[in-house]
């Protein structure tokens, strides 16, 4: 009883931290206090957290490596705007528009986690890294030939040009190929970021500190010992993947409608991989470190605005801090891993 | 349909086909036959073994003479090359590793396998997964299903840690216990899979004189606690002999002996291979 009072100790503390965060961000928002640079970075703060959560399931916990984060981030971000557009009509509140969106962001990122999990998570072996980091370059190069409108008779799609959708001419287009996501109505809030980052926390840390959670767990620790114990392998890498994916997808929604535009351009390999910064700088399997690598690295460059010259020395410099604060015996080990994980494998 | 009928035919044609009604009475395993071929190399050649219901036995040999591989084919680790394998009068051919464990066999490993970065208990929870009771939303929604199976299992983890006297570590990691204390955590895990045959791969590998005695008593204890069979492979000559009621003695992957631990310890062939094997390559392991 101890363990469990400690393990949701800690949770609790997340959700603190989190909350404590929202209040004094908030107040120097409304006091003016905040940049308004920095007062623009709520909302994709946020986001990021909410990413380097979600992947943070699958690196830290299922032991997965993930290049294509952003890919789900992609599709939530489209989805939920087509959704919000579309619903502009017959939906009038904004915020309850936006819960759909996210809604509708978390599912079709969720379908694609099972798309790509499915085939590949029944395999051993780093294949995932490989068809990630290949997903998010397909999702970027089919959403820039991408062009969705909708009017009076519901959603069109095409694949060469906005004209070639036959819309009544009063329909409005929402996503216009490279150009992306157009007119997008904004209706994030950084209260609403803040809503999505706890219920990130709390599916996350429930989830591991559940049956399911530790047999993701075991699996990671230990395949081969995790199988003679009768656990399902493939259903439980596959839970991880699609529930983090789902996630990012509810991220991509509230990132999208932050901004009136969106470009697919944006959810490309370099955010996979920055959202892999966070997860391994804030410590593999460590969700604090996890938020709070994602509000340092994004925040940082802002406020080191003003220093031009020093900027990129003073980064440097707290990339190095943060990894000596935060586990980085575990990241050097999951490096290793990465390596090792064939020879670990045989029996 | 196809399945059933293909089912059939393989019962009938087994030698080790029994009627329902005489399963009670049934070995819990009856190998004929096994084989494996890695490429060119045969490690095991035609194993054959029976063991009883609440039987102990013993399978020794020197290193490399393919105990483990005999091991890996019970558990599906590797599927064998030959011949068959009958858990509780059915056969295992077209099981995987999760199946065989829901069948009925655990095992622990030469190598020990913990979850190293879990806790005590959370590695015997593991061992549970399949009789703890609830799904993945209730996991996450807290929902009256997660309270009542997560007490069910948080004491049943306690009560088989207590067998060993290991409940005070319940919170420890797996990874920063002591040798002993893995292996027999290991132990532990297995027997929360509710099996019906054990399977330890050189339990006492690396424990002291007083720690292999308490090992003999405890398996003794959970072999009459739960009423299971225990196969155990193991390289402690006072451990095989004191405890196995039954012992297969394998050399280069084929069966040289067979016998009770009498039998066994007068047989020139043994001795042979023993002295033998000592003489020309001293104790390398996997
Ligand atoms: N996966 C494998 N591939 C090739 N050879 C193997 C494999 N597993 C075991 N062997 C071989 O089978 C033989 C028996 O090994 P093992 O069962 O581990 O011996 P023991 O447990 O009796 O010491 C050894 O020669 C070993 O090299
Ligand atoms: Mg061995």
């Amino acid at each position: 009883m101890k363990m469990i009072s400690k393990k949701s100790l800690n949770g609790f503390i997340n959700y603190g931290i989190i909350i404590v965060l929202f209040i004094i961000f908030q107040s120097l928002l409304s006091t003016k206090h905040l940049s308004s640079s920095l007062s623009g970075q709520l909302v994709p703060i946020c986001a990021y957290v909410v990413m380097a959560l979600s992947l943070n399931l699958v690196v830290g916990f299922s032991g997965e490596l993930s290049l294509g984060h952003a890919g789900f981030m992609s599709i939530g971000a489209f989805a939920g705007v087509i959704a919000s557009t579309a619903l502009s009509g017959s939906v009038t509140s904004g915020g309850f528009r936006l819960l759909i969106a996210i809604i509708v962001g978390a599912i079709f990122a969720a379908l694609a986690g099972v798309v790509i999990g499915i085939p590949v998570l029944r395999l051993r072996g780093d294949y995932l890294a490989i068809v990630t980091l290949a997903f998010g370059e397909i999702i970027k190069n089919v959403m820039n030939c991408m062009y969705i409108g909708v009017d009076s008779n519901g959603l069109h799609f095409s694949i060469q040009d906005a004209n070639s959708m036959g819309m009544e001419p009063t329909g409005t287009i929402i996503v216009n190929g490279p150009m992306g996501a157009l007119g997008i109505k904004k209706l994030s809030t950084f209260l609403a970021g803040t809503i999505l980052i706890l219920i990130t926390l709390f599916i996350i840390q429930n989830l591991v500190n559940s049956r399911s959670g530790r047999a993701i767990a075991g699996i990671r620790d230990n395949r081969i010992a995790a199988e003679a114990c009768g656990i399902q392998i493939t259903k439980y890498k596959l839970m991880a993947f699609v529930v983090s994916a789902a996630l990012a997808g509810s991220a991509g929604a509230l990132y999208a409608l932050n901004y009136s535009t969106v470009v697919p351009k944006k959810f490309d390999f370099n955010t996979s991989i920055l959202v892999l910064v966070f997860v391994v700088l804030g410590g593999i399997g460590n969700l604090r470190g996890s938020i709070i690598a994602a509000i340092v690295l994004t925040v940082l460059p802002e406020l080191l605005r003003e220093f031009q010259d020093y900027r990129m020395l003073v980064y440097a410099i707290v990339l190095i801090v943060v990894m000596i604060v935060t586990n980085n015996e575990k990241a050097s080990a999951f490096i290793k891993g990465i390596f090792n994980k064939k020879s670990k494998e045989v029996a | 349909m196809a399945n059933d009928k293909e089912q059939k035919l393989v019962r009938v044609q087994s030698p080790n086909f029994l009627p329902e009604k005489e399963l009670k009475n049934a070995p819990i395993l009856e190998v004929s036959h096994l084989g494996i071929d890695f490429g060119g190399l045969t490690a095991v050649d035609d194993f054959n073994m029976v063991v009883g219901q609440t039987e102990i036995c013993g399978l020794i040999g020197p290193n490399g003479a393919g105990k483990t591989t005999v091991f890996n084919m019970l558990t599906k680790v590797y599927q064998p090359s030959r011949g068959t394998i009958m858990l509780a009068g059915k056969d295992t051919h077209s099981m995987n590793t999760i199946q065989v464990n829901q069948a009925g066999i655990a095992r622990t490993f030469q190598n020990i396998r913990l979850f190293d970065k879990l806790t005590v208990e959370d590695n015997v929870k593991i061992g549970l997964h399949n009789s703890i009771n609830y799904g993945m939303f209730e996991g996450i929604f807290r929902l009256p299903g997660y309270w009542k199976e997560e007490k069910k299992s948080h004491e049943k983890a306690l009560e088989l840690l207590s067998l060993f006297d290991m409940q005070d570590l319940a919170n420890d990691y797996a990874g920063s216990l002591p040798y002993g204390a893995q292996r027999r955590l290991e132990i532990v895990r297995a027997l929360a899979t509710n099996p019906k045959l054990l399977l330890l791969d050189e339990p006492a590998a690396g424990m002291n004189p007083s720690e292999t005695q308490e090992l003999m008593d405890n398996i003794r204890k959970i072999r009459d606690v739960f009423g299971i069979a225990v196969l155990l492979i193991e390289h402690d000559m006072n451990l095989v002999m004191g405890i196995c009621e039954k012992i297969v003695v394998l050399n280069f992957g084929k069966i040289i002996a067979k016998g009770t631990p009498s039998e066994i310890q007068s047989n020139p062939e043994v001795i042979e291979a023993y002295l033998g094997k000592a003489a020309t390559t001293p104790g390398k392991e996997a």
